[in-house]
């Protein structure tokens, strides 16, 4: 099985090295080559042709009063037999791109083209700008792309042939066998490996020119200071948790003026990607300016969590019975005794299989699988190469944009859809007055009933759109502690979890609430039923 | 300057947001501690856990001079946190450059260099650092500190001494090993 997995991962990478032109596999990326057209014309015929080219030659030289057109093109002329004009004029026009390539950097002829010249694709133009444009691009601008996984390596990619050279990169993750189906960056030989690491020195090594400086850390352990150091930042995250934490870091950066206004210089911008499987969505946040991650918070489905009750009692879903044999039955039973659910250990998976079949058939429920045992226990989300590369390519698109100013960016969020066919749709995120981050929060009231318990009440906490805090720190204006679920005030508090809420709190008390994993305090009221 | 603005900024953030004045300092805490994250070698204990400005540090540092002991400190945060910083004491009699015989701390961020952005973690890093590499240069115990410089050996010994229990420089010193 993983044999087999491991050879088509690597045809795959050898056919997708061999489709890409002038590319050696492993090698340095070549310049463009303007390919000549080989017309192969017999040879009694070249030599016509060849008296005839050099009279069209002369007569252009003459009609444009210019030496300037390239001679030495004869000698290739004549060795190939092939005679175009145009193919010429062409590579007069990426002459300088190919130079630049040979004298080691990128060639972003195309950017340059679009900053100067008025078309479809450059709406918002400014000629005396460009050179400007270019200086920045190239020297100044640094950009930060968050992940280097199955997005991150579609956006460094994409980054650094765009013509952004100054690139940080953070990823705390290493490289596994299962992501070099879409992570192109990475081969077989640099499983184990920083992806941060690898992915910088491939690009380094590919595009010269290019600096990417790999960071293998969490985007936690970084500061303010660091953050403030980019004018882009592109998030290719994979979890609800880290997205806020960095659209908060990102907001507390702005400043303001004395009056009140935004000061513009200090407001970053965040371009966030984000994929599940043939879905994607991209996104622009301009903090203070346009809505932020918070603001629509609520847009998210809560993630799968079944309910412990329906999981104990009443099963519906193959996925319930699944869930019972992880939560509940792996621990009462210890079937290799004292260890961890491992779902890469093959005879745990079979076991947890086995169990779940059991119990669905049971309970007269269809549709248990190995297969569907591994999603549910691993909490797998197929990821999609193509989407994965369509959002990416949307993402820095926008960051072009942004720094080029060649065209307008999206106004905010775009949503892909290639499930049934391929759909896209931009629409605008509103801001929320009432954001707790971006916003001015307001105290959220919940209606609840004297006899639940804490615990039941932290459940709905839990899973409530609007505050999703799983690891709540709970006190109330009083100055009581009513709950912290991390140490070192856990063992205090840990017995108020049966207690029921009317012991602990008078109706209308006011609780603030912190989270480890929440960048602010919520402040929340409690009125009975 | 810095602090002022920072003050002016959450004063208005009060304003808009409504919440008490005074509570302030006490959301701030409660926030850090949400946040702590302690290695193995840190201890943290509240005597009273609805009282979150007061509580006790244990450290036991893995390496360096002082591994083999256990240090007790408490901390007491002042209402106008984080503009001002923690005060600690350390409650184990320890012979270190920086605390003296009384418990005092020198420790840069717990004066001249606290800064706002600066939370209880850093605090407590900042403490375990103090034990990992002990600062000569700028002494509260001037003995222990002269001789660090002079003698590592020297300093080394009367530090196991001290952990240990005994007499070290004329002091009497209770063991402070690790349970």
């Amino acid at each position: 099985m993983f044999n087999k997995l491991c050879e088509r991962v690597y045809d795959q990478r050898r056919a997708m090295s061999a489709e890409v032109p002038g590319s050696i596999p492993g090698g340095r990326m070549q310049a463009p080559v303007v390919k000549w057209y080989d017309i192969s014309l017999p040879r009694r015929h070249s030599s016509v042709l060849f008296t005839f080219f050099v009279a069209f030659i002369d007569s252009l030289r003459l009609m444009f009063k210019c030496d300037r057109v390239p001679f030495y093109h004869l000698r290739v002329v004549k060795l190939h037999g092939v005679v175009s004009f145009f193919i010429m004029q062409l590579e007069e026009a990426v002459r300088d791109d190919v130079a630049e390539w040979r004298a080691g950097g990128p060639a972003w002829g195309g950017l340059d083209h679009l900053l100067r010249n008025a078309g479809p694709l450059s709406t918002d133009l400014n000629p005396e700008a460009a050179d400007a444009t270019q200086t920045f691009l190239r020297q100044h601008c640094k950009i930060l792309i968050i992940g280097a996984g199955g997005l991150g390596c579609e956006l460094l990619k994409d980054v650094a042939l765009s013509g952004f050279r100054h690139i940080n990169v953070i990823d705390l993750d290493t490289i596994d066998v299962s992501n070099l189906n879409r992570q192109f960056l990475f081969t077989e030989a640099d499983i184990g490996k920083s992806k941060a690491h690898v992915a910088a020195q491939y690009i380094n090594s590919r595009i010269p020119g290019c600096r990417v400086v790999p960071h293998h850390a969490n985007i936690m352990s970084f500061d303010a200071q660091f953050y403030q150091q980019f004018n882009i930042v592109i998030a290719g995250l994979d979890s609800v948790e880290a997205r806020r934490w960095l659209n908060a870091m990102l907001v507390s950066l702005v400043q303001f003026n004395p009056d009140g206004s935004v000061d513009r210089s200090s407001v970053i911008p965040l371009i966030d990607g984000g994929t599940e499987g043939f879905q994607g969505q991209a996104r622009i946040i301009y903090p203070r300016f346009t809505s932020c991650f918070e603001c629509t918070l609520s847009l998210f489905p809560p993630q799968q969590n079944y309910p412990f009750c329906t999981i104990a009692n009443t099963p519906r879903l193959p996925e319930h019975c699944i869930e019972y044999a992880h939560v509940i039955l792996w621990d009462k039973l210890k079937p290799f005794g004292d260890v961890k659910l491992n779902m890469d250990n093959a005879e745990h998976t079979k076991w947890l299989y086995e169990t779940a079949k059991a119990r669905s058939e049971h309970f007269g429920i269809q549709g248990v699988t190995l297969r569907l045992t591994q999603g549910v226990a691993k909490n797998i989300i197929p990821a999609v190469a193509s989407t994965n590369a369509i959002v990416a390519a949307a993402c820095a698109n926008e960051a072009l944009k942004m720094i080029s100013a060649i065209a307008a960016n999206m106004d905010n969020y775009m949503m892909y859809n290639g499930k049934s066919g391929v759909y896209t749709y931009t629409y605008k995120n509103e801001k929320k007055p009432d954001c707790p981050v971006c916003g001015t929060p307001q105290p959220k009231t919940f209606q609840v009933s004297p006899k639940d318990s804490l615990a039941e009440f932290l459940e709905q906490i839990a899973i409530d759109p609007d505050i999703r805090s799983k690891k709540p720190f709970l006190r109330s204006s009083t100055g009581k502690t009513i709950y912290a679920s991390t140490s070192p005030l856990r063992e205090a508090t840990q017995s108020n979890l049966k207690k029921k809420l009317g012991e602990l709190i008078t109706s209308g008390t006011e609780l603030t609430l912190a989270d480890k994993d929440l960048p602010f305090i919520r402040t929340l009221i409690i009125n009975y039923k | 300057m810095f602090r002022l603005t920072q003050q002016v900024k959450e004063t208005r953030i009060r304003r808009e947001t409504g919440a008490p004045l005074h509570k302030a300092g006490h959301i701030r805490v409660q926030k850090d501690i949400s946040e702590l994250d302690t290695p193995p070698s840190m201890h943290v204990s509240f005597p009273d856990p609805d009282d979150i400005m007061n509580f006790n540090v244990a450290l036991s540092p893995e390496e360096g001079y002082y591994h083999s002991g256990t240090f007790h400190f408490t901390v007491s945060v002042p209402d106008d946190y984080p503009h001002k910083p923690p005060k600690v004491k350390c409650s184990t009699l320890v012979y270190h450059p920086n605390i003296d015989l009384d418990g005092n701390v020198c420790l840069n961020i717990l004066r001249q260099d606290w800064k706002p952005v600066l939370s209880l973690s850093s605090l407590l890093y900042g403490l375990q650092l103090l034990f990992l590499e002990p600062n000569p240069d700028d002494p509260l115990n001037k003995d222990a500190a002269n001789l660090l410089k002079r003698d590592s050996h020297a300093f080394q010994r009367n530090v196991a001494a001290s952990v240990r229990g005994g007499y070290v420089a004329g002091t009497y010193f209770p063991s402070a090993r690790r349970r």
